[in-house]
């Protein structure tokens, strides 16, 4: 799901270390770490010395507390912390600031520092192309893809659409800026796929703007905004509760969950955008960043630590009630779709006079 | 949604509800999570909301039930420990305390924290009740309610809480305006969420993040009174207070007095929780509303009991029923609301209108420990009232410079920023050249507040509705909002009018006094 833009009053982070001082294993792994730099000094030609965190790693969210990467970046500390999966405590950190620039700008200064990963989403491209701060995905170390995020176009369940086909005739009939798509804030993904559906279609919606996800669900539900492109888990409840209609899904394929969700549809029956007629791509990077300098060891230690991660039984729980795209991807293979998908925002906003000249 | 049920059934979820809550464990976790959130709402800076986000992970390994139970418990304990510091030493610990400050600090000034205190937690808890007998018996009414707010009823709400706020000034109005302005400028610095650009960052990398309220709030209040206290004789002026236990009846005696703006407080504070508009606007929009309507309002701002129960109440209405539409709807009517409801996420609930049908054990638990919760927490602080009214009686030469780097951690804490120490440095400063020129804070401290809000639902409804502001008369919920709001800002300009009429028509030749 996608981030709560947090107003001014919020507030995050912490003294996060207070909440992990009786990490047991922390003097273990210390002492591991150095058992480890004196095997390095002695035998010099070892293969590839298993690198550890020797202190507590920091977990960059460039959003809000409460968002969609805030609650995957928590999910994660809490599924390591329980399950051992590291010897050094990870605490979360919020950078939210200018659209997750300052997250990110963190993380391209922090310069051979292995002690500092940050999660993205689209703000990865969006934030760079719409507000001019200069960074970009290859200021930084690709890791790993945990997962892709999906967006479904979502109508209240009284309104007579019942295709994304009828949805775009009505929006066509209804005229210029009649329509009204909610999205979560402003030039970033949602906004995207707007201007997507809008280019592709031959239509104009009217974007309003709002906070978070869970917002612009409730908003559909009270008749405010004619349609949305939420994610998945932000608007489930309302699906199964009879209030929302899902039209189509975003993603190149239709999403393998086959198990009834509300009225004995699955996310599996929901078709792709493309076979009903819009053609119309997009998911979202849930991706794993380091900052530049890190040592292929270093990488392949956080690599290996969130396939761990992928293996447990509260990950799949939450990737299957969240609808995403299991896909993971690291080394090439994660750098060239970040090309690909850094070509797709920039050809997308630039059509739709969304970058910054 | 189980609207047809009766109010029987909701009792009977209610009992079953103690019933989850009599496991010793979750007793344990509730008392755990109220001394937590009291502690953190002490520190200015770290709030409910980076409570319980920091807390979040390690409730991964119990069940849901028991972690929100805790979770919620931090929640309420930061709710009333925000009003500790607000009236020793005029340090909101939280926003929504802020409105406190006004009355609560004067009050302590002049030997009565002990008072203060008591007075601010109990019109916590009786605000917080109210909530939660709300919650418990019109839940799914409410939670349609607020699906018929749109862009305009929030800006209409919001443009409410600033008339109902600012339009009575006894200051001169040019200096409100003043004051105001400047928070409008300082709130819209950082990312425009509506065009996603940058606004008055020139190119700096700190700007980006925008001038924090809280930061402000701190510095402001926090560091301007220090500043203040240093000139006029390096001591704190309410250190002759009589400490003595019995304070609280004694407070007690009195406070029945004030129903009418604690039940004013309370449906403020719930109507702004569940719509949802936040506790920091619901205390500013309560105490507003006492100012104006109280017999006693020439004293206020300078130790009125009425201006700290009216702001609290309404605070801790807001807070609670804020979890009303976060449970049903899936919308966060607060930040700590917002990390609480990916929190249901993490542990696999589905907020939203089957949340009461499916999953009545974890529902029914929560609303049973805001009940116990509340009254574990009431308990709590009210014991400790000696305590913390003792504490300015240590000399200000100790307690000032912990005053000022408890204020700077807390500064740092909320972006973990070096320069938001001097940011709230310059506003300490700022806050002391107002005072010395009288001009007033709150309308600077409110418009950073709700400039952000207010400015993005208004440039929502302006998208909404192509640029016509007959949306704000659509319908007749919104247009009452608006135009009870206007009224309130000219309500001087009008009663002025009024009682000119009336002389008018009593004599004619009366000359009423100009005030």
């Amino acid at each position: 799901m996608k981030d709560v833009q947090r107003p001014r009053c919020a507030r995050k982070t912490p003294f996060d270390s207070f909440a992990f001082k009786n990490t047991p294993r922390r003097r273990l792994a210390s002492g591991t770490a150095l058992a480890g730099a004196l095997g390095l000094l002695l035998i010099p030609n070892a293969a590839q010395a298993a690198w550890e965190p020797t202190k507590s790693v920091e977990f960059v969210v460039p959003a809000g507390t409460g968002g969609g990467a805030d609650q995957m970046a928590r999910m994660i500390q809490g599924i390591i912390q329980k399950n051992n999966l590291m010897g050094q405590p990870i605490v979360v950190i919020n950078k939210s600031g200018g659209a997750g620039a300052e997250g990110f700008l963190d993380v391209k200064s922090s310069n051979r520092n292995p002690h500092k990963i940050i999660i993205t989403l689209s703000n990865l491209f969006t934030t760079p192309l719409a507000t001019g701060v200069p960074f970009s995905w290859k200021d930084m170390t690709p890791v790993a893809m945990l997962a892709l995020d999906n967006f479904v176009l979502w109508v209240n369940s009284e309104a007579p659409q019942k295709s994304a086909k009828e949805f775009v005739e009505a929006a066509k009939e209804g005229g210029a800026n009649r329509f009204k798509m909610g999205g979560t804030g402003s030039k970033q993904e949602d906004q995207i796929i707007t201007a997507a559906i809008e280019q592709s279609a031959g239509v104009t919606f009217t974007y309003v703007p709002y906070k978070g996800g869970g917002d612009v669900a409730a908003q559909l539900v009270g008749n405010h905004i004619n349609a949305s492109v939420n994610n998945p888990i932000e608007a489930v409840s309302q699906w199964r509760a009879g209030a929302l209609r899902p039209l189509c899904v975003f993603d190149k394929e239709r999403i393998p969950l086959k198990e009834p969700v509300a009225d004995g549809k699955s996310w599996n029956s929901i078709p792709t955008c493309k076979e009903s007629g819009l053609d119309v791509e997009y998911t979202m990077l849930r991706g794993i960043f380091m900052g530049p300098g890190v040592t292929p060891d270093q990488i392949a230690y956080y690599v290996d630590l969130f396939k761990k991660v992928r293996e447990t039984e509260e990950w799949k729980d939450f990737m299957a009630k969240g609808a995403f795209n299991v896909s993971f991807k690291t080394g090439d293979d994660f750098k060239s779709w970040l090309a690909a998908a850094e070509t797709q925002h920039k050809t997308l906003m630039d059509k739709a006079g969304f970058t910054k000249q | 949604m189980p609207e047809r049920e009766g109010n029987l059934e909701a009792l009977g979820s209610l009992i079953h509800g103690f019933g989850v809550l009599a496991d010793p464990m979750n007793i344990a976790y509730m008392f755990i999570g109220i001394t937590l959130g009291v502690l953190i709402g002490v520190l200015p800076g770290l709030g409910g909301a980076n409570g319980v986000a920091i807390l979040l992970p390690l409730t991964f390994s119990m069940s849901p039930t028991s972690a929100i139970i805790m979770l919620s418990c931090i929640y309420w304990g930061a709710l009333f420990g925000g009003a500790i510091t607000s009236v020793l030493f005029n340090i909101p610990g939280e926003p929504w305390s802020v409105a406190t400050t006004f009355d609560g600090h004067p009050m302590a000034q002049k030997g009565h924290a002990g008072e203060a205190l008591t007075a601010a937690f109990t019109s916590s808890f009786f605000g917080a009740f109210v909530a939660v007998l709300l919650i418990t018996f019109l839940a799914p009414v409410i939670a349609g309610f607020a699906l018929r707010f749109g862009p305009a009823e929030f800006f209409a709400v919001q443009l409410l809480t600033f008339c109902s706020f600012v339009g009575m000034g006894s200051e001169s109005p040019f200096k409100v305006l003043c004051a105001m302005m400047l928070g409008f400028a300082l709130a819209a610095v950082g990312l425009d969420s509506v065009t996603g650009e940058l606004r008055m960052t020139f190119g700096s990398v700190e700007l980006l993040r925008g001038f924090d309220f809280l930061i402000a709030v701190i510095g402001l209040f926090g560091i301007g009174e220090i500043l203040l206290t240093m000139e006029e004789g390096l001591a704190f002026k309410g250190k002759s207070a009589k400490i003595n236990a019995k304070v609280v009846w004694e407070t007690w005696k009195s406070l029945p007095r004030y129903w009418v703006t604690a039940i004013r407080g309370s449906i403020v504070g719930c109507w702004m929780g569940i719509t949802p508009g936040g506790a920091t606007p619901a205390s500013f929009m309560s105490y507003g509303l006492a100012k104006r309507f109280s017999k006693n309002r020439q004293n206020f701002g300078n130790g009125e009991v009425e201006g700290v129960v009216a702001p609290e109440t309404a605070a801790h209405a807001a807070g609670t029923s804020a979890l009303l539409p976060m449970l049903t709807l899936g919308i966060p009517g607060s930040p700590t609301a917002a990390v609480l409801l990916g929190g249901l996420l993490i542990w696999g609930l589905q907020p939203g209108p089957l949340l009461f049908v499916e999953q009545k054990e974890f529902v029914w638990g929560l609303i049973a420990s805001m009940y116990l919760g509340n009254i574990a927490g009431l308990i709590v602080v009210l014991t400790t009232v000696p305590v913390f009214a003792s504490i300015l009686r240590i000399p200000f030469s100790i307690i000032a410079p912990v005053i000022v780097v408890i204020c700077a951690v807390g500064a740092y804490t909320v972006h973990n920023a070096f320069l938001d120490i001097v940011m709230m440095l310059v506003f300490g400063v700022v806050g002391y050249v107002f005072k010395k020129l009288s001009y007033p804070l709150a309308p600077l401290v409110l418009a950073l507040v709700l400039g952000d809000m207010a400015e993005s639902s208004f440039r929502q409804a302006m998208l909404v509705s192509q640029g016509d502001l007959a949306i704000f008369w659509s319908n007749p919920l919104v247009g009452s909002i608006v135009t009870l709001a206007l009224v309130m800002l000219f309500w001087p300009l009008i009663s002025a009018l009024l009682r000119k009429r009336q002389s008018r028509q009593d004599g004619g030749t009366q000359v009423m006094p100009v005030k």
